[in-house]
């Protein structure tokens, strides 16, 4: 098994877990953490897929930095992409603070559901 | 002695020489404001950013009139670089069309918000001011740049920009439910976002480069569409489609969009779901044009159609009205859908179809969102059983819902009308007539809400109503403004629909053939007829509701429809939970790939 391999799995599994943790743990600060790790994992197959340099498939003129190993590319994509993950944590984080504070709660499923309509209000 | 016609002819003229160049404007125009806002703070910034968003109207007007008067797309390369190492931008008819609705959107939120976000004279500066104003041109930055941007990436970013300037938006007023509705959006948009971007690494991975252009050139060049480029393909799909909020992944919308300030509504339901819808687009119809022959694509209209009867049928059980107008946004986006399978050959004009809905439900929802605003701020509530004597109160306002409404069930002159004519003609000339059928029973579900609730606000009050503060005519004017705008968009010449198809020819004939006499007889009494019986049914069911409410035994008919308006209710408690929206994402994830794979 080569490293680049290895890392591409390594980051598939990461974005499995994430999806795990974002779509069933109620807790909203859980779900954030669960965020970052999928980013982490497409970050590190990014990651693999720099070392291994872009674009499998146009080895002839297509891409950036077709053909080089260790493609610079995705590593600028990257770091912008941290940038955006975590201005999107720092947002999220935030707003869990001020639910806590002004409500004391910090899950989402606990909103309740609409009241039911009183008969004869609307067509049914 | 010089005409003064002539220097203003040559300065339009210069502009419209400016090319590629003339791009730059509506990208620089509010991220300059931004920084600039902070220097100036929340008293002066209101009128400031108004200023900038007359200057961004002119700007998308000139590049819609440079693209119009070329005929081909304006490009510009980022310092002179071209892809792949470079980053492009370019405005075809879609973008044109996409900058001027924006701009002409944000134009009219811009003047309704300068009452409800001003600082008093005298009165010390507040946060939200400031936090409104900035971050409506962090989303007017975010719109521009997806509306304008050519590379995976670029797209990305401006996705973000748009999401996190939106976000707060919804919870400015810091009450915790808008705080939930606000976290419950950011983080299913994140999902959406995480799983976007992992599309992007993937055609990376396999061609190396992030341009639409040059990516659509190796696709459409391989023999067969290569895996990792299919899975890219489904999840930037469904990533997008959850921050579009398509049922069955519409759980962050309606507490969003309903609990946010109106001029923030008005922009979140008009603007901000289209951008990410506009993307969508740039994919299936730029990026893999071959996707939309495949038989994986009805997947994409059936859930625009479920998404037209489940929306408009729970928007029919909304005792508020904004609540009720979030979920005609959940419908309304279903729409936008059903022009996928219809879309495969441009000769259906299925793609102007799709353009004139964004354009028109933009336009008519900012005026019913910010309607409802006007209507809460006068009564202090918006509850819409208690809505009589409003239409003697707030006629203008009333009369823009009634014109807005006019436009989102389809009848003549509007650009409902013609979304209508367009996509049912297309139906037919693709043999798909099963979405001509949901289109009409889409139809009569609007008409009647609508008419639900203008028989609420047109009758009279039973005790004399009392206003807590009657709203500014500008406020009012805005919002008869706007819907005006989807009023008469199809009264437009075919010439202005022809700015969509420059980018993306072929569906002129079927646009000539679905504007041609809007007024004859047979077509007038089809969309007037519908609306004439379904008025009378709503109207003879309020009757006997309120007869039925009086009785005390209750009868079989009345039980049955409470029983059906619970199931419904709480059907879409189930799909709005959280759990259950991830799931259905991760199906539609699987249900995609595999409809799209199977025949690849």
């Amino acid at each position: 098994m080569s490293g680049a391999t290895l890392f591409g799995l390594c980051g598939a599994a990461l974005v499995g877990l994430g999806l795990y943790g974002l779509i069933c743990q109620p807790g909203a600060l859980r779900k954030i953490l669960a965020f970052n790790l999928i980013g982490s994992g497409v970050f590190l197959l990014f990651g693999a897929i720099a070392r291994r340099g872009g674009g499998i498939l146009s080895v002839t003129q297509a891409g950036a930095g077709t053909g080089i190993d260790g493609d610079p590319v995705p590593q600028a994509l990257v770091i912008t992409g941290l940038v955006v993950a975590f201005a999107a944590t720092a947002i999220a984080v935030a707003l869990v603070v001020r639910l806590a504070e002004t409500s004391g709660r910090s899950t989402l499923d606990a909103e309740a559901p609409s009241p039911p309509a009183s008969p004869g209000e609307r067509a049914p | 002695m010089i005409e003064p016609h002539v220097p203003l002819a040559t300065l339009a003229a210069d502009v419209l020489d400016l090319g590629g160049l003339l791009l730059t404007i509506p990208l620089m125009l509010p991220v300059v404001g931004l920084l600039l806002g902070l220097i100036l703070g929340g008293r002066v910034l209101g009128r400031f950013v108004l200023a900038l968003m007359l200057v961004g109207l002119a700007a998308a007007l000139a590049i819609a009139a440079a693209v119009l008067t070329d005929g081909v797309p304006l490009h510009y390369d980022l310092g002179a670089w071209a892809p792949p190492l470079g980053v492009t931008l370019k405005a075809d008819g879609l973008s044109a069309v996409m900058l001027l609705t924006s701009a002409v959107v944000l134009l009219g939120v811009g003047v309704y918000a300068q009452r409800g976000f001003a600082v008093p004279r005298g009165a010390p500066e507040t946060r939200t001011s400031l936090a409104f104003w900035l971050l409506l041109m962090g989303v007017w930055a975010g719109l521009n740049a997806a509306f304008l941007g050519q590379d995976l990436f670029t797209l990305f970013v401006a996705l973000e920009l748009l999401t996190f300037s939106a976000v707060p938006l919804v919870s400015l007023d810091g009450r915790p439910e808008t705080i939930a509705a606000a976290l419950r959006y950011l983080l299913f948009a994140l999902l959406g976002s995480v799983l976007y971007l992992l599309g992007a690494v993937l055609f990376y991975g396999t061609y190396g480069t992030l341009d639409i252009a040059l990516l659509a050139a190796w696709i459409a060049g391989a023999e067969a569409v290569p895996t990792p480029v299919l899975a890219a393909a489904v999840l930037m799909t469904v990533g997008l489609l959850a921050k579009t909020a398509l049922f069955p992944l519409h759980l962050w919308l309606p507490p969003a969009h309903s609990g946010a300030p109106p001029a923030a509504s008005a922009i979140l339901s008009a603007l901000v779901v289209k951008a990410s819808f506009f993307l969508i687009l740039r994919i299936w119809l730029d990026l893999m044009p071959g996707l939309l022959s495949l038989p994986g694509v009805q997947v994409l209209g059936i859930m625009g159609a479920g998404a037209i009867l489940f929306g408009n049928l729970v928007a029919l059980r909304q005792a508020r009205l904004k609540l009720l107008i979030a979920y005609s946004t959940v419908a309304q986006i279903g729409y936008l859908f059903l022009m996928f399978p219809l879309a495969a050959d441009p000769a259906t004009g299925a793609l102007t179809g799709g353009m004139v809905q964004v354009v028109a439900h933009a336009c008519a929802k900012a005026s019913m969102f910010m309607g409802a605003g006007l209507i809460a701020y006068a009564l202090g509530h918006d509850r819409i059983r208690d809505l009589a004597g409003i239409g003697r109160a707030l006629p203008i306002t009333v009369l823009a819902f009634a014109l807005a409404g006019w436009s989102l069930f389809g009848l003549q002159p509007s650009g409902g009308y013609l979304v209508k004519t367009l996509l049912g003609s297309a139906a037919e000339a693709t043999g798909q007539w099963w979405w001509g059928l949901v289109m009409d029973a889409g139809g009569l579900l609007t008409a009647a809400y609508l008419v639900w609730v203008l028989a609420h606000s047109l009758a009279g009050p039973s005790r004399p109503l009392a206003l807590r503060e009657r709203p500014g005519l500008a406020q009012e004017l805005v919002v008869l403004g706007l819907a005006l705008c989807a009023l008469l968009l199809g009264t437009l010449p075919p010439a202005a629909f022809g700015l969509i198809e420059i980018g993306h020819p072929g569906g002129g004939t079927a646009v000539a053939a679905a504007l041609a006499d809007p007024w004859a007889w047979n077509k007038l009494w089809a969309g007037i007829g519908p609306v004439l019986a379904v008025a009378a049914l709503v109207l003879g069911l309020r009757a006997w509701g309120q007869r039925e409410a009086a009785a005390t035994t209750q009868s079989w008919p009345t039980g049955l429809a409470r029983g059906l308006g619970r199931a419904l209710d709480r059907s879409d408690g189930v799909l709005r939970q959280w759990p259950v929206a991830g799931l259905s994402l991760l199906m539609l994830i699987l249900l995609l790939a595999g409809t799209l794979r199977v025949w690849v």
